[in-house]
């Protein structure tokens, strides 16, 4: 504690302790839709999950917000929030790199650009890793690299499916090559998802770009992509600049890449803890433990007939019994 | 990792120890850059014709098309059969056109899949060389889906059983060097650089402003010997005097020299340790601070304790603690 007196009337006192609460987002202001400019209040975009109700532009949503969105009334566990960045450059561009981490963490609330949890979607368990674009840009450093990786390895510890949401412009230039390495450690950590056959799930919401669609983003089982995310390896920017290409408007959207086979499909946010559930409801598996094995009963009589053919024995047809037939010909027995 | 003395250990600490006061000035990393975009600086197929007595290159995708930013095939290497990848960027106007400046299309990661798969199939070893400025930014290569081919390449060289050796010949620049860059070994050209992005890119990202390339490179430091204390590469090939091209004969004997030790020491191991062992690698690199629960360098943790359903543990208490063993399955407290 400082020595230093603090003065405050009464009347202050009251007016602080009634202040009416402040809604728990930060990010909860009062928005205007660019596309059709119509007005939201803080808590209908909470309500609408940050989702235009006019016209279904998605807003940016924090990784936090996502992750109340997806859980719902399950709610939802962070894992790691003590990973920190470190600094293995000494990295000064405008601003030095741990400047610009504390401001991103003072900005966001966030310890890094990704937060990973323990969660249920519709009643089913999962491990997420949920990045955020609010910090600094949802670039890729070593720590998002690690809590991926964890994420990765936590799934397979409790069999569980991977789920992972990215927004993000690519690796954190600010971790030079180091960062780029973290392409390579989530697509290994991704691989023991593999190997222990659980399902990955990924949703590409705005943007998804760079080192992060060139790793990760793109090797999941099922790939959904949000309404008008921009999901490319090269930017529109940066390829106009290079190429002097002109770009359509429509260029790397998540719908154009629907069409270019790139993502399974485009799912509106407000819809995707139903859409979530549903895949890893069909995805569950029952358990190892209890499975009976599945009757193989018609791949062994053919192997056992291909085994006498082979021996030379005549096969005998078996006759169509002829009630199917007629059921199948004459339509609906109708006919003796 | 290996027990043994190595032969070559003196040798190759001498030239690391020249490396590691080396360069941090920012002139002395743009004369590295310089130098590892010589327009006479040997590119892959000038090593793979003198490391192989024949070499028979591979073209197309089988799905789209041939790119000619990378060269891929079989060659004949130490009297053994030996799988190539090379990124290679052209020396003339007229082959830099037609090699795209190096910056190879989603077709050529797929033929150099085809590759992989077929080493794999024939269990003959992997090299790859590295000298690209990074993937081509185009709407075709996006339409065909450059981040997909660059993962899955990353993957196949990930899941390989077969040794795998990447060499940085020259520029290794984002994710277009990676897609080749993941292997046992991964060696570097002492005047080569490794990237997260070629020093344009990256100033007119973070300085707004292309010609700050020279600013960006002292920031990146992307030099071999850099590279090397990060943890990135296994070993500096040295060059000859003056760079690699001076003389690509003698470049090429050393990158010999060295190649042919990394793939001894690989086919001492069996296939699983590899694959293990270059996994437990690429897992670990990067660097990070991991505080205890509850410091005040770190933001409270979890906001929503989970009520029912899954079991949920605390997260590893202590630094570097690896989620490894099963954990009880109740929530924790307080």
């Amino acid at each position: 504690m400082s020595g230093k007196p603090i003065h405050v009337t009464v009347d202050r006192l009251r007016r602080f302790a009634h202040r009416p609460e402040r809604p728990r987002r930060i990010e909860a202001d009062d928005r205007s839709c660019p596309r059709c400019e119509t007005h939201f209040r803080g808590e209908e975009m909470v309500r609408n999950a940050r989702v235009c109700t006019a016209c279904g532009y998605h807003f940016a949503i924090s990784a936090r917000d996502r992750l109340d969105h997806l859980a719902g009334e399950d709610g939802w566990r962070e894992l790691w929030t003590e990973l920190r960045a470190a600094d293995p450059l000494q990295f000064t561009d405008l601003a030095p790199y741990p400047q610009r981490v504390r401001k991103a963490e003072a900005d966001t609330g966030l310890g890094e650009a990704v937060v990973t949890a323990d969660l249920e979607i519709r009643g089913q368990p999962c491990v997420a890793a949920v990045m955020d674009f609010g910090f600094m840009g949802g670039s890729m450093g070593s720590v998002v690299g690690e809590k991926v990786a964890r994420a990765c390895e936590r799934a397979v510890e409790r069999g569980v499916p991977l789920l992972v949401v990215t927004a993000s412009g690519g690796a954190r230039m600010q971790e030079g090559v180091l960062a780029l390495m973290q392409m390579a450690k989530t697509i290994v950590a991704f691989e023991a998802v593999n190997e222990a056959r659980l399902p990955i799930v990924v949703v590409l919401a705005h943007p998804t770009t760079g080192g992060v669609w060139a790793s990760f983003a793109a090797l999941g089982d099922v790939t959904y992509a949000e309404p008008g995310a921009l999901i490319a390896f090269s930017g529109p920017r940066v390829i106009e600049q290079v190429t002097r290409e002109k770009l359509p408007p429509d260029f790397g959207l998540a719908e154009s890449q629907l069409h270019n086979g790139q993502v399974d499909a485009v799912v509106d946010r407000r819809e995707l803890p139903e859409r979530l559930g549903r895949l890893m409801a069909i995805l569950e598996r029952p358990d190892a433990s209890g499975a009976q094995p599945l009757p193989l009963q018609w791949a062994q009589d053919g192997a056992d007939r291909a085994a006498r053919v082979a021996q030379g024995v005549a096969q005998a047809i078996p006759a169509i019994p002829r009630r199917i037939v007629d059921r199948v010909t004459k339509g609906n027995g109708k006919s003796e | 990792m290996n027990p043994r003395p190595s032969s070559g250990g003196r040798f190759v600490r001498r030239i690391v120890d020249r490396f590691q006061h080396a360069p941090e000035d920012t002139s002395e990393i743009w004369e590295a850059i310089q130098l590892a975009r010589h327009p006479d600086r040997p590119y892959p197929l000038d090593y793979i014709t003198r490391l192989c007595t024949d070499f028979e290159e591979l073209h197309g995708d089988r799905a789209y098309g041939d790119d000619p930013a990378i060269v891929a095939g079989v060659g004949r290497y130490h009297d053994e059969p030996l799988a190539i990848i090379g990124e290679q960027k052209g020396r003339d106007t007229q082959e830099r056109t037609y090699r795209n400046f190096g910056m190879p299309s989603p077709e050529g990661y797929r033929k150099g899949m085809r590759v992989i798969a077929l080493a794999e199939k024939l269990d003959i070893p992997l090299v790859t060389l590295i000298d690209t400025p990074g993937a081509y930014p185009g709407a075709g290569a996006e339409q065909r889906g450059q981040g997909g081919a660059i993962a899955k390449s990353i993957l196949a060289m990930v899941r390989t059983p077969v040794p795998t050796v990447a060499v940085i010949v020259g520029e290794g620049s984002s994710g277009g060097a990676l897609a080749l860059g993941v292997a046992d070994r991964v060696l570097m050209m002492a005047n080569s650089t490794y990237s997260v992005i070629s020093p344009e890119g990256g100033a007119a990202i973070l300085w707004r402003d292309a010609s700050k390339a020279r600013l960006a490179a002292g920031a990146f430091r992307p030099t071999a010997s850099n590279c090397y204390r990060w943890g990135i590469v296994d070993a500096v090939i040295p060059e000859p005097p003056g760079g690699a091209h001076r003389d690509a004969d003698a470049a090429a004997a050393l990158l010999d020299t060295y190649l042919q030790r990394a793939l001894r020491e690989l086919r001492a191991l069996p296939r699983a340790e590899r694959v293990r062992q270059r996994r437990e690698r690429f897992r670990r690199l990067g660097a990070h601070r991991e505080f205890a629960v509850g410091d005040p360098g770190a933001i409270a943790a979890g906001r929503v304790e989970l009520s029912t359903g899954a079991p949920v543990s605390p997260p590893p208490p202590a630094p570097a603690a690896e989620p490894g063993t099963p954990e009880p399955a109740s929530p924790r407290e307080g």
